[in-house]
């Protein structure tokens, strides 16, 4: 049972970093490899925070978006120039900024060692210690993030971003600031990715750097092109399906090291025949 | 007559290739100027860079007294240009009817994430779809209408957009003869709107029905102005389309 909730756990967490992908990369169309470094700010801000100062995980539930946030609009002000293919080298070049100093500042993020004990959540003197309470956590979290990309979506403004997908340089003529748009998804999305973050932080209760590289963006990119992109639903399914997979063929006893082998094999073959055969995904409508 | 848009020695190049070559022209207000001119003469990139499309390299445009230099292409709107695109450029996987609300509804991001759009822009956007024969289509992908649907919309765009000046690069091209009519009665409906229209076409009998006034261009440069009768019965512009 507790395996299960373990599994659901990993989902709902994933499930955050799908749909905050799917907002920038599916919705907008930014291609943003980023995602793993504000997951990363995220998991980081809440472990120094809880080991350092005892601040509350919840706390950090609050504090690190708006740190995210204000990362991403930095970042996104100096990449805004940028489009398509350098946009995504420039957010390669920004997560590969976020390893080097999260591995040499040793004292604050314990460099290659990583940032042990991190604390459970805590609300009226109840701690959310059990798989069971951390799974309904995780859940409300994540319900919480499916709403407001819902209601994004549904918002005129998502429909905006919807034509910065389609076809900027047309937008901007009929009046659109396409620029400050594409910073305020990249800021939401980052956020978003920043929550997930903590939660996983707090859920596995140690983390180092490698649990945030590219890898990880790229297991994003699967999840919402398999889902489909610019869906909210398709994200959550792709995070499902990419979560579930690989721990059945654990399940059913292949070894770790071979599963994790395996694993990646099955990322890049998906990758390559949905583009190939189904480019919209499984539940999609749209292309990049 | 009062002009609304004026450019001054306007200048456009690509590489050697002087696409507006130091135009200077005067577009009336409230009446239909027709654009014509050889293939390549630069209609469409005079179009490009009066929409803020793209920049102009010299010279200037005056929009009703206001120097366009200081304006960028997203504050088209305040200044009420707005345009059609020779080759189609629509939204094309969003729906029908979303093409239209985007032109609609709010520009600023943050009244777009909290505003609830609503009936008011629905009931508009509504309005026009009827008005060019595609509410039935209303949920389709844009991407997915035939070639006259997608002319027709990007006209319904032109419509929700509203603007005074506005800006139609051969919306008639390739047209069925019904859709051409259907597309004149609604060119027709906006002059009487009192709205100032440059019509890029090629077809002499479309532009003799609907143009007032006509600006004929050759390589950029500005070859003749005037009534547009006066104008196709002058030797230099049929020389410039025999020549062609
Ligand atoms: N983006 C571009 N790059 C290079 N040359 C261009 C570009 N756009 C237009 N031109 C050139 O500018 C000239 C005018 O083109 P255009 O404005 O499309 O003419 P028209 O619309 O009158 O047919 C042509 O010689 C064309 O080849
Ligand atoms: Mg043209």
């Amino acid at each position: 049972m507790e395996y299960i909730f373990h599994i659901f756990i990993l989902i709902f967490i994933y499930g955050i970093l799908a749909i905050a992908q799917n907002l920038v990369m599916g919705s907008t169309g930014l291609l943003t490899l980023g995602g793993a470094a504000f997951y990363g700010i995220g998991a980081y801000t809440a472990a120094i925070l809880a080991t350092k100062f005892g601040v509350n995980i919840f706390a950090s539930l609050a504090l690190a978006p708006i740190l995210a946030g204000i990362i991403a609009c930095v970042v996104g002000v100096s990449f805004a120039r940028f489009r398509d293919d350098y946009f995504m080298l420039a957010t390669l070049g920004f997560l590969m900024i976020f390893h080097t100093v999260v591995r040499n500042w040793e004292e604050l993020t314990g460099g290659a060692y990583g940032i042990a004990g991190i604390s459970k959540p805590e609300l009226f003197n109840f701690t959310f210690q059990t798989p069971a309470s951390f799974l309904l956590l995780a859940l409300a979290i994540f319900l919480l993030t499916l709403g407001i990309s819902y209601r994004i979506s549904r918002s005129s403004f998502g429909r905006v971003l919807n034509a910065i997908r389609e076809d900027e340089d047309a937008l901007k003529i009929f009046g659109y600031k396409t620029s400050s748009y594409k910073l305020l998804a990249f800021t939401l999305g980052a956020s978003l990715s920043a929550c997930a973050g903590v939660l996983f932080a707090s859920y596995i209760t140690f983390i180092d750097s490698n649990f945030f590289t590219i890898n990880e963006s790229l297991l994003l990119w699967s999840m919402i092109i398999l889902g489909g992109i610019g869906r909210n639903r398709g994200a959550v399914v792709g995070a499902f399906i990419l979560i579930i997979v690989p721990e059945f063929l654990r399940f059913v006893g292949f070894p770790t090291e071979f599963a994790g082998l395996l694993r990646q094999f099955i990322y890049g073959s998906l990758l390559v025949l949905l583009m190939l055969f189904r480019p919209n995904g499984i539940l999609g409508k749209y292309k990049l | 007559m009062k002009y609304i848009l004026e450019t001054k020695s306007l200048t456009k190049s690509f590489g050697g290739v002087h696409a507006v070559d130091h135009l200077s022209i005067n577009i009336p207000q409230g009446i239909i100027t027709g654009l014509v001119g050889p293939n390549g003469s630069g209609k469409t990139t005079l179009v490009n860079v009066l929409s803020g499309f793209s920049g102009e390299d010299e010279g200037s445009i005056v929009f009703s007294g206001v120097d366009r230099k200081k304006i960028l292409p997203w504050e088209n709107q305040a200044y009420g240009i707005t345009r059609t695109f020779q080759q189609i450029r629509l939204f094309d996987q969003m729906s029908v009817l979303d093409n239209i609300l985007v032109v609609l509804t709010e520009r600023s991001p943050l009244a777009a994430l909290f505003e609830r759009h609503g009936a008011y822009h629905l009931k508009i956007a509504e309005d026009i779809l009827k008005r060019i024969d595609l509410h039935e289509k209303k949920s389709h992908h844009a991407g997915d209408l035939s070639y006259g649907q997608r002319k027709l919309l990007e006209m319904g765009r032109v419509l929700a957009m509203n603007s005074n000046i506005i800006l139609l690069d051969e919306p008639f091209a390739g047209l069925f003869p019904e859709m051409v009519k259907k597309i004149e009665g609604i060119i027709l409906e906006l002059k009487k709107e009192g709205k100032t229209i440059v019509l890029v076409e090629h077809n002499m009998a479309i532009i003799r029905n609907l143009c007032d006034h006509l600006i004929v261009m050759d390589a950029g440069k500005l070859l003749a102005e005037g009534h547009p009768e006066k104008i196709l019965a002058e030797k230099s512009v049929l020389e410039a389309y025999l020549g062609e």
